[in-house]
């Protein structure tokens, strides 16, 4: 397993994303809630890039007319086709165990830690005042 | 006696409102009737002399096909070899625009479908012929019916005032899962709207194909209300509705609800699987391929044997001969149609020796 560190947690506001080419791959994170999560920015659908996603509530309903919202910002919605995902795990709501977007854990570390390596991005410079996410593929 | 095969769909017609149900009627809609020479209340979906709403073997020498109890016997029983059936009135009382006339002719039909009807024939069952027009009038004909175990569902028109998923209704429903009393969606309109989505069609046979947009609407709007959440018990039963176009009908609804769910978060599986646990359908009209290998697809896509119900249409002309059986089903699917998915569904149907 590689460790890339990608970002200044800064980089990335609350509620926003950034992409990451890492190894060929197009890796999406995001910053929810105080978490960031990275997945791969393709939709398993047709492939639509799912930073331009909408980050919606997890929507449930106990019957008709009533609706439950809880892990807002956590759910992306596809910008194509409207299907969504959690970005906890990248499964989809309406078949989890077969249709899923490809997560990838995410860790955040503080500069000083950091300087003590191992890690991949090397061209990246770390400051031992910043905290960064690193994603591990 | 013959082996056991229940008709889930037989016609029996009502006469006339003056003749038939005239001892039935409460005394003001009989003089009503008799001094507004209210009689011929027969739906524009089944006119009794085109040809389709009667074989010609099945007419009698006077009156409306189905309308004579010995004719339907000798038809639905000794011609084609059921050994039940369950009847289902198509008449006018479920179009009039007057909710009380409604009402009331509705519960004429009961009492005459049960006192001329079923207790001449322990076989014959019936469907509760109901006042949609106005929701609690037919919660009231429901409650009125439901200590009869000779009546074993709830009929409404594929057509009606409105899409059957809509809130109003679900008082109906309610009272219907609660005494085990599935809703069968049979063709027919009561002109309330056009019969297709986009307007008037010119011909009659225009109407009939279109009736299928009618079911797969009623179906979408009772999944995607929330129905079937709010009552887990009830069941649907679509009757002369076709059925070949579930199929496509059910992968396009799944898709779709991958997508939009989040406008009806209440459902919260796949509209096909809905469809199969709660929807069962008639099996006549089977509008299904011309050859076995076709015919297996589409039961296999559909993915239920559960759900298919025999039924002849008696009297209306959908097959010529004595064999009501659709060709090419597979046995297996023959053998669960003709008693195990008819009680299944209908569990207050009891078979008479």
């Amino acid at each position: 397993m590689a460790r890339h560190i990608v970002a200044r947690t800064s980089d990335i506001p609350p509620g926003g994303n950034k992409v990451f080419g890492i190894e060929g791959r197009d890796i999406v994170v995001f910053h929810v809630n105080g978490e960031f999560f990275a997945l791969l920015n393709r939709c398993p659908h047709e492939g639509a890039p799912l930073e331009k996603a909408a980050c919606v509530a997890r929507l449930t309903s106990p019957e008709p007319g009533v609706y439950q919202r809880s892990r807002v910002g956590e759910l992306l919605r596809c910008p194509w086709h409207g299907w969504e995902f959690d970005m906890r795990n990248g499964q989809s709501w309406f078949d989890p165990k077969r249709v899923k977007v490809r997560s990838y854990p995410v860790a955040v570390e503080s500069g000083e830690e950091l300087q003590k390596g191992p890690y991949v991005a090397e061209t990246f410079p770390v400051h031992v005042e910043d905290s960064y996410v690193i994603i591990e593929t | 006696m013959a082996a056991t095969r229940i008709d889930c769909d037989i016609h029996p017609a009502v006469g006339g409102t003056r003749t038939t149900l005239l001892p039935y009627l409460s005394d003001h809609w009989k003089e009503q009737v008799v001094s507004r020479a209210i009689d011929g209340l027969d739906l524009n979906s089944y006119p009794p002399n085109m040809p389709f709403a009667g074989r010609a073997d099945w007419r009698p020498a006077n009156g409306k096909p189905g309308s004579d109890l010995n004719m339907v016997q000798r038809g639905a029983f000794d011609q084609l070899g059921s050994s039940h059936a369950i009847c289902n009135v198509i008449y006018g009382a479920q179009a009039v625009f007057d909710s009380y006339m409604a009402a009331d002719f509705c519960k004429a039909i009961n009492d005459w479908i049960a006192a001329e009807w079923l207790s001449r024939d322990p076989r014959l069952s019936a469907s509760i012929v109901v006042p949609m027009q106005a929701p609690d009038l037919a919660v009231e004909e429901i409650e009125r019916r439901a200590a009869d175990n000779r009546f074993v569902s709830v009929l409404v028109l594929a057509q009606g005032e409105t899409l059957l998923g809509r809130r109003h209704y679900w008082p109906v429903w309610q009272a219907a899962a609660k005494h085990k009393l599935p809703v069968a969606i049979h063709a027919g309109s009561a002109y309330r709207t056009a019969p297709s989505s986009i307007g008037w069609p010119s011909y009659r046979y225009e109407y009939y194909l279109a009736e299928a947009q009618a079911f797969q609407a009623q179906l979408l709007s009772l999944i995607y209300e929330g129905v079937f959440g709010k009552f887990p018990d009830l069941k649907v039963v679509l009757m002369e509705s076709g059925v070949s176009w579930l199929p496509a009908f059910m992968w396009r609804a799944n898709k779709t609800w991958r997508g939009v769910r989040v406008e009806v978060p209440w459902v919260e599986r796949e509209p096909a699987s809905i469809i199969r646990d709660h929807v069962r359908v008639t099996m006549q009209p089977f509008d299904g391929p011309p050859d076995a290998t076709g015919v297996a697809d589409v039961i296999e896509q559909i993915g239920s044997d559960k759900m298919f119900l025999f039924a002849s249409d008696y009297p209306h002309w959908q097959f010529d001969g004595d064999d009501p059986m659709p060709p090419y089903l597979p046995d297996s699917i023959v053998s669960r149609m003709c008693v195990d998915n008819p009680l299944e569904t209908f569990p207050r149907l009891k078979l008479a020796a």
